[in-house]
């Protein structure tokens, strides 16, 4: 049985806007083991983003508990979170938020950046690492600007497997992409699940969900649907099918 | 995270924008460099003013008898017979803080020579005389040992009286000058020096021997005075002491007495000067003072618009694991590292311009050890103090906020 990377008992989060108080999280729990990839998906104020920041650490619930590999993560102070984040997430947003005017490598670079226990040498050779493992090893000196969204995206990605997290949190990872790019990219996900990665996708897109072992739907703040799912489709096949782009 | 990986941070950042951080040094350039040339420019005129000073004698030390007081009234200090010849040599033998001292007469009257007169006076000077005044014999020779001995009449005289006295170029040296029908041998002339900075004339003078002023021109005992120099111009306070002990004992007098001599250094005169002049020093450094804080305004103004433009990225850092004080220390970085670097360009500057004062103007320029060093740690602080705010903003974001910023 392999162990339990996230575990959420009762997560609850209130926001206060003015005088009235918002419930965005009304008492979610679910497990996620190692290996699995999870598509989390809701419509827009299902309390999907607020659930993201939770399991991202970078905002603690009202009440509840969320152990993350084993260690509790709401009494954690500001700095703690941030060590831990450093070291246990990597994150994959819509608009891939690389650093401007700067080159593949040195956006990857950046985690292994704020973790003193790496030397110069070995972030370096990790980032290398990282971004052969998208598919970018002859990019590492392109800058942020000399690319395509697909290629920041791969870069993107390669800076969440840096640091070898115990999950990879993506925000509509795919949603500044066009059809595509987004199945590329989606192959690069499941090349990642495939090998032992913990992957959460969060997303409006119900046909993402279809290449994930996983889905879980949110509605106001509640868990409305949690099902494994048993026949993965193949994100590589579906990209294969798709009609060629006129000016591939 | 360690101190080269936030070094190295905060280098990329100033280098993603190389015309920002070069127009915001630019205004810690111009104010240290301001600083730097202004105190310059200051310290310049003084020291030019201590020059001319030490020109007459930065060390002199003038003895004169005084605070003689009879039946309620004060006399005059040529008329005072206190200060006699065993002073002098008492303190001839005794002061060690002294490197030259001599007795001072004077007798005024004209001078005639051939059809020519010209109304001056004469001092009757020891042979220390002139190096205490830093006089030099242009032409022939100081009076001798054995000519103080003997009273010689012999005299060495100024350019002024030269001029006056022999006005078709006739050389003066072997000449004889008669002053209150006494005559006197001219053995030598000094060099020019031209007015003091009080107005004086100082080549209107004639040097005797003071034995011979005081037996063949006055017929007196006492001195009016005594001049003498001190080792250099630290050690006048010194001497000033040492001889006030030892006038003193000499006279005779009593814990109670007052003194009945006055003593004033020429200390007393350039420090008056340099008060003005430090003034003036204070007044432009406050000026370029004012610039610097100024340039500081600007760090912190082009810092804020930066953390507000890089809130998208402060968030993704945080979201990577930077902690607050990660954040806080690069932005604090990046303001240190434009003012110091300013600061190095603003020296480098404030130098260059000195000198091209220096060179253009002809003002008198001296650079301040002291206030390259301050200039530097001023700009440094600045950057921390004005960087501080704009930096502890950015560590206070919060990453959901500032990763959802446009």
């Amino acid at each position: 049985m392999s162990k339990n990377v996230i575990e959420l008992h009762n997560i609850k989060r209130d926001f206060l806007v003015g005088d009235e108080t918002v419930h965005a999280l009304r008492g979610i729990s679910f497990c996620i083991t190692e290996g699995e990839f999870v598509t989390i998906m809701g419509t827009s104020g299902s309390g999907k983003s607020t659930l993201l920041n939770t399991l991202g650490c970078l905002d603690t619930p009202t009440s509840g508990e969320y152990l993350l590999d084993g260690i509790s993560v709401r009494s954690m102070s500001k700095p703690q979170r941030a060590v831990l984040r450093n070291r246990k997430i990597g994150f994959v947003f819509q608009n891939y938020n690389l650093l401007p005017k700067t080159t593949a490598i040195e956006n990857v670079e950046l985690p292994l950046m704020y973790n003193p226990e790496v030397s110069a040498a070995e972030r370096r050779r990790r980032s290398i690492e990282a971004l052969k493992a998208v598919g970018l090893g002859d990019r590492l000196e392109h800058k942020s600007n000399q690319m395509s969204g697909g290629q920041m995206q791969r870069v993107a990605i390669a800076r969440a497997l840096v640091n070898n997290p115990a999950v990879i949190l993506a925000d509509e990872a795919t949603g500044n992409l066009d059809t595509r790019t987004s199945f590329e990219i989606l192959v690069l996900f499941q090349k990642l699940h495939a090998e032992g990665r913990t992957i959460i996708f969060v997303t409006h897109n119900p046909d993402i969900a279809q290449y994930s072992s996983r889905n879980i739907r949110l509605r106001d703040g509640h868990v409305v649907e949690d099902t494994y799912n048993q026949n993965i489709m193949s994100a590589s096949k579906t990209l294969s099918e798709l009609p060629k782009n006129d000016d591939d | 995270m360690n101190g080269t990986n936030l070094l190295k941070i905060a280098l990329r950042a100033l280098s993603n924008n190389k015309m920002r951080a070069f127009l915001t040094m630019l205004g810690i350039i111009i104010g240290v460099a301001s600083v730097i040339t202004m105190i310059a420019i200051g310290q310049g005129s003084k020291k030019s003013i201590q020059e001319q000073i030490s020109e007459m004698g930065s060390n002199i030390i003038m003895i004169h008898p005084g605070g003689d007081r009879r039946g309620g009234v004060r006399l005059d200090a040529s008329e005072m017979q206190t200060l006699k010849l065993e002073d002098y040599q008492a303190l001839r033998e005794e002061c060690i803080y002294l490197s030259g001292i001599s007795p001072n007469v004077s007798a005024s009257g004209q001078l005639i020579s051939g059809n020519n007169n010209y109304p001056s006076s004469i001092s009757g000077v020891g042979q220390d005389y002139l190096s205490i005044r830093q006089l030099n014999i242009e032409d022939g020779e100081m009076f001798t040992a054995a000519d103080i001995q003997s009273s010689a009449k012999v005299c060495i005289i100024g350019k002024t009286i030269v001029d006056n006295l022999f006005p078709n170029g006739k050389e003066p040296i072997g000449q004889v000058i008669r002053f209150n029908q006494v005559p006197f041998r001219v053995i030598g002339v000094l060099e020019s020096k031209g007015y003091n900075s009080m107005g004086q004339d100082q080549d209107d003078i004639v040097l005797a021997p003071y034995t011979t002023v005081m037996k063949r021109l006055l017929a007196v005992t006492y001195l009016q005075g005594i001049f003498a120099s001190a080792l250099s111009e630290d050690m006048t306070d010194y001497a000033t002491a040492e001889i006030t002990e030892i006038l003193r004992r000499q006279h005779k007098l009593k814990e109670s007495d007052e003194d009945d001599f006055d003593i004033r250094s020429q200390q007393e005169l350039s420090n008056m000067l340099n008060t003005t002049t430090d003034l003036m020093t204070t007044l432009l450094a406050c000026i370029a003072g004012i610039s610097l804080v100024v340039g500081g305004i600007g760090i912190m103004n082009i810092m804020y618009v930066s953390v507000t433009e890089r809130t998208k990225e402060i968030g993704l850092r945080m979201s990577v694991g930077a902690r607050g004080i990660d954040i806080l220390a690069q932005f604090l970085i990046e303001a240190i590292l434009i003012s110091i670097t300013g600061g190095l360009i603003g020296v480098i500057v404030g130098c260059g311009a000195s000198f091209a004062v220096k060179w253009i103007a002809h003002w008198p320029i001296f650079i301040q050890p002291w206030s390259v060093v301050l200039s530097f740690a001023v700009c440094t602080i600045t950057g921390v103090f004005f960087g501080w705010y704009p930096a502890k903003k950015a560590a206070d974001l919060d990453p959901i906020e500032a990763l959802r910023y446009e």
